[in-house]
This record gives C-alpha cells, structure tokens and sequence, in this order.
C-alpha cells in the first residue's frame, strides 16, 4: 500500500521491508555501501543483535561507529582500527615528553632568574634534548613502529597513556562521540 | 581426537581439523579469545578475514580481532571508536599545553636576551628609544602571563 522503497540493508538482503525493520532508521536506501560494509565485516544478524540489546537513543551513534570500524577494517584488514590507535597512542607519548621536557626548561628557567649565578653552568632541557635524547626519540619511535601491541592492553580501562603507521587515516580527524553522522 | 580441538571448534561442537584455520590464534587454553570475536563478528566472517590475510599477517589480524571485540563488548554503543575519539582529544589538549609553555619559554628567552644586551649604561642610553620600542610594542605577550 505504502510502497515505500525497502532499506538499503533489506535490499541487499532481499527481503521485504517490513515497519519494524530494525536497519531501516539507519541504513536508508540511498547510501547502500554503508550497509555493505557493516554487513561484510560484522554480518547482518550480529549487526541487528547488537542494535537489539541498545536503546533506540544510542543506536544511531552505534551504527555510526560500525561504519567508521568496519570501514578501517577494509582500509586495513590485518589492523583495522587497532592500527589507528597505536599510530595515535604513540603520538600522544611523544606529546607527553615533548610537554615534560618544555615543563622542566620552564621550571630551569626560573630557577635561573631566581639564582643568576648559575647561568654559566646550567645545561636548559632542551639543550640536553638535543644532545641525548633525540636518539632515544627515535629509538623509542622506531621500536613502536615494530606494530608491538604489548602496550595496547592499558586501553581496557580506557586510562589515558603512551606504533605503527596506519593507513586509516584517509580522512580528516573521525568524530566525536557527540558528532556522529 | 576431541582433546586436540582448537577454542574455535571446542565453541562451535565440530572436529578441529589438521589444517584448521583457527586452531594456531585461538588455542583451547583461551576460550574467551575466540567468545568475543564470535560474538562480534561471527566465526564464519573471523574465518573467511584471516583467509584473506597472508600466513605471517594471520597472528596479529586475529590479535587485532581480539581486541576491537573486546572494546565492542565492553564499550557496545562506541568500542574502539571512542578510544579513538579520547585519543584525539589528548592530542589536542597536550598540543594546546606545549604551545602555551613553547610561547612562554620564548618570551623568557627574549627578556633574558634583552636585559644581557644592555650591560653598558652608555649603550643604554643611546639605545634608549630603541629598546622601549623592542620591550613595549608587544604588551599583549607580557599580558598573556598575567
């Protein structure tokens, strides 16, 4: 009666698009790769499992982020998005050291202005950074990009931290959880 | 031999095979390894995935299964992607803390060279106008640390 059109992931499936159909908010019929892709790394069954056991509030977010995944996992089949989050978790170590070593010059700095006579012998951090660390920075960079997920497990806990090049990055920055679509 | 199996097939009640796919990432001694990717994925999907992945890349694919698995089931709205969008989130606020400081360090580096630029009052005063002109046309960087 209706006779409107069956959702994309209904179509790909070839079945009817019943009312209820739980893909049909998210999957519309005018963007059928999007369902292509969930369906070809997740399946169609987990996918509709994992919207069943979420509110209807928190779905849309939760296809959003199947689609980001499963389109890292075809960019990357042997990493997927766990090659994005090393490549990231590396970048935020050498942050942290670049903020510890600046901390600690800042922290010189004063000590210097405070106490002038030590001006001659003082070494500022970056200036030892030049001499010593630089070749740690690059030996800890390198030993990272040997894809070692060793340091990986801290992430249960979702705690801030400390890799490998990834290819998922073809687009700009993702999303933010209060962005998604 | 029913000992033999692999987590894979122990989970799915079938023989494991000499040439399983499964059996060398997911061994009987860790069930939930293949639980959660079974539960995310499917093992039919794990399965054809690591067919498709070369011998030597099949170990760290499956690892990289584990895990997003894992963050799926303990994050089901985001997994992995919100560790990705609190990653982010770092970076920038660790970016916007070391400019802060670089800035600051810069501005002591300049005031030191100003004040060892002037040891000779003679140099002082015939440079008078010129150094009011280098300390005061930037107020706003003195400002900023206020």
């Amino acid at each position: 009666m209706g006779g409107s059109s069956p959702c994309a992931s209904c179509k790909l499936l070839r079945r009817r698009c019943t009312k209820e159909c739980i893909f049909a908010p998210y999957f519309p019929s005018d963007d059928p790769r999007k369902f292509a892709i969930v369906h070809k790394v997740f399946g169609a069954s987990n996918v509709s499992k994992m919207l069943q056991e979420l509110p209807i509030d928190q779905r849309g977010d939760a296809v959003s982020s199947l689609v980001y995944e499963a389109t890292a996992r075809v960019r990357d089949p042997v990493y997927g998005c766990v090659g994005a989050i090393s490549y990231l978790q590396n970048q935020v170590t050498q942050l942290q050291m670049q903020l510890a070593v600046a901390q600690a010059e800042i922290l010189s700095i004063h000590q210097m202005q405070q106490d002038p006579s030590n001006n001659n012998t003082t070494l500022l951090p970056s200036q030892l950074l030049d001499q010593d660390y630089s070749e740690k920075f690059l030996l800890l960079s390198s030993a990272e990009n040997n894809n070692n997920y060793d340091f990986l497990p801290q992430y249960l806990s979702f705690a801030s931290s400390s890799s490998s090049s990834s290819n998922v990055f073809q687009d700009s920055e993702p999303l933010k959880r209060e962005s998604f679509c | 031999m029913i000992s033999g199996r692999c987590a894979a097939c122990k989970n799915q009640r079938r023989k494991c095979p000499s040439d399983c796919i499964f059996s060398p990432y997911f061994p009987a001694n860790d069930p939930q390894k293949f639980a959660c990717v079974h539960k995310i994925y499917g093992g039919s999907n794990v399965g054809k995935m690591l067919q498709g992945i070369p011998t030597y890349l099949r170990e760290q694919t499956a690892n990289a299964l584990y895990l997003e698995a894992k963050w799926r089931i303990h994050d089901p709205v985001y997994g992995s992607v919100g560790i990705i969008s609190s990653l982010y989130e770092q970076i920038k606020n660790a970016e916007i803390e070391l400019a802060k400081i670089q800035t600051q360090i810069t501005f002591y580096k300049l005031q030191t060279q100003h004040v060892e630029a002037e040891p000779n009052s003679e140099v002082l005063q015939s440079q008078s106008s010129n150094m009011e002109q280098f300390e005061w046309d930037n107020p706003t960087i003195a400002s900023w640390f206020n």
